[in-house]
């Protein structure tokens, strides 16, 4: 959709000049609709030019229960995704500021989290806390990837865990919640940075919308689990758009890379085992 | 031969054992415990302290009801946030006060919903994953029934995490699995299968430490015999785990997630970025 000439946009289906459309960050200036990134597209929108490196790049989902259709279900989206898996992780430099950070990729299987995605995060938060680095995540997910049944799930704990690892390192995580974000990538490491920006009107929630409309079996409340919903409920720090995710990131990692009494931090850092 | 979904039916029975069956059995001079101290007592989730054995405890379950009545009244066991902040408490309790904690697992799944959604059900159960990952007692978790997706992990991070043998533990419901993948819930017994969530299963998959027996046609039929099995099986747990210095079981819990996976080791890609 982002290599022709127009672009439409899916909300108002104004029709854009693709020129235009990348020059406001795909951000549909007629009804501010935020068009899904890919990870290069991220890349280029966060990170000083040039400055991304892979990591743990090389890791490949297998199919360990033998589920019907996963097979054929990640070759596909394999070649669709040039060869990465649902998350992308590297190093990178974001206003001259060394961090890890990690770009979920919601048109790699609704950037679901199977063990490779788990096993990818855990990775980078373990990479940020032995590097004293701290980390970024651009988050969507469509939850757990259910063709990995149990193993899926245990990623949730295992990543939830690798958090702390960073946090004993005395490092932040930074998450930007995009659309969508949901299941349990949003009640695991989503939900557990020390700063939480969602992006201008992506959903975010921990059940899908039809599935919580089938249980109440009413109508449910305009704008429920927008960014701005959850900011008002008290779940999120900000709402950024699209064009001010940048110059937000970087104030938030300059004032979390000076330390203001450093002869004061409180506990002694644990050793990692 | 029992069909997946034969157990599934089993760990659904309406005459099986409940976690307050579980406690009054396990558990003596038991004083429930109530509330959040944020938002309210959650009826889905129960817990208290007591002496299992001659050891002073924090045990704490998902609550299905014993009537229709009931069971509306706690959601089906299906917690709210106030019900995951209610557990943490509890557990926290503990930790402060040196006591192993003991959970029992039996749930559809965190409940789906307005209000569970606007209290913040993703980040409670996130929180609980990080806090339960840290926590400096034991704890031995134990799946009575249904383990149903992040509603049950939230209160499912341990040292020692056990099945009673016609439980189930998913990272989906078989009939939610059936209606994404075939778009017929009808389907539900091939889902059953594909997702591997009995006990067997998971014991092969190394995400269990091993599974309770249940005597004659299963716990619903014979509930004190199979609670025997569990107090034999939980004791044993504990007097392996309670001799363990807290840094040494922080690290083989977190050891434990971490290992939790399957993936393989492939070419990567470079150049992309
Ligand atoms: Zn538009």
């Amino acid at each position: 959709m982002l290599n022709r000439l127009f672009v439409q946009c899916p909300q108002c289906q104004t029709t854009h000049f693709i020129s235009f459309f990348k020059g406001a960050h795909y951000v549909c200036s007629r009804c501010g609709h935020h068009s899904r990134l890919d990870p290069p597209h991220w890349i280029r929108q966060l990170c000083d030019r040039g400055t991304f490196r892979p990591l743990f790049a090389n890791l490949k989902s297998l199919d360990p229960l033998e589920f019907p259709q996963y097979r054929q279900k990640l070759e596909a989206a394999t070649q669709a995704a040039s060869g990465w898996e649902a998350v992308v992780t590297g190093s990178a430099e974001i206003g001259g500021m060394a961090l890890a950070l990690a770009i979920m990729d919601p048109g790699f299987i609704m950037a679901s989290m199977g063990s490779v995605v788990g096993e990818k995060i855990a990775r980078l938060l373990e990479h940020g806390a032995d590097r004293r680095l701290p980390v970024v995540m651009v988050i969507s997910s469509g939850g757990a990837r259910m063709q990995e049944g149990i193993l899926s799930l245990m990623q949730m704990a295992k990543t939830a865990a690798a958090v702390r690892r960073l946090h004993e390192r005395r490092q932040p995580l930074i998450t930007i919640l995009t659309d969508p974000t949901t299941g349990g990538v949003t009640a695991s490491f989503a939900m557990l940075g020390d700063v939480s920006i969602g992006e201008t009107g992506a959903l975010i929630g921990f059940a899908g919308p039809r599935v919580i409309q089938q249980t109440i079996g009413q109508k449910l409340p305009p704008g429920f689990q927008t960014a701005d919903f959850l900011l008002e409920k008290g779940m999120l720090d900000i709402v950024v758009p699209r064009k001010h995710l940048k110059s937000t990131l970087v104030r938030v990692l300059k004032i979390h890379r000076t330390r203001p009494f450093p002869q004061r931090m409180p506990a002694k850092e644990k050793p990692l085992s | 031969m029992k069909t997946a979904m034969d157990i599934v039916r089993l760990a659904r029975h309406s005459k099986r054992p409940t976690s307050r069956d579980f406690i009054e059995f396990l558990v003596h001079d038991f004083v429930e415990l109530h509330g959040d101290r944020r938002f309210a007592d959650d009826p889905a989730i129960i817990g208290g302290i007591g002496f299992f054995e001659s050891i002073p405890v924090t045990i704490l379950g998902h609550q299905k009801g014993r009537s229709v009545q009931d069971n509306i009244r706690r959601h089906f066991g299906m917690a709210h946030p106030e019900g995951y902040r209610k557990a943490l408490r509890l557990m926290r309790q503990a930790e402060r006060f040196g006591r192993p904690v003991i959970t029992l697992i039996d749930t559809p799944g965190a409940y789906p919903g307005v209000g569970a959604e606007e209290r913040g059900q993703a980040e409670a159960i996130a929180t609980n994953l990080y806090e339960m990952s840290g926590l400096r007692v034991p704890i031995v978790a134990l799946v009575t029934g249904e383990g149903g997706s992040g509603g049950a992990l939230g209160i499912g991070v341990a040292d020692r995490i056990y099945m009673l043998a016609n439980a189930i533990y998913s990272v989906i419901s078989p009939e939610g699995c059936a209606s994404i993948l075939w778009k017929d819930s009808g389907k539900a017994p091939a889902a059953a299968e594909a997702l591997r969530l009995r006990a067997v299963d998971l014991l092969k998959l190394g995400v269990i430490d091993g599974i309770v027996a249940e005597p004659g046609e299963g716990a619903h039929e014979r509930p004190g015999e199979t609670m025997v099995q569990a107090r034999k099986t939980i004791a044993a747990a504990l007097k392996e785990l309670l001799v363990v210095d807290a840094e040494t079981l922080m690290q083989r819990r977190y050891a434990k997630f971490r290992a939790m996976g399957v993936y393989a080791h492939g070419d990567g890609f470079d150049g992309l970025f």
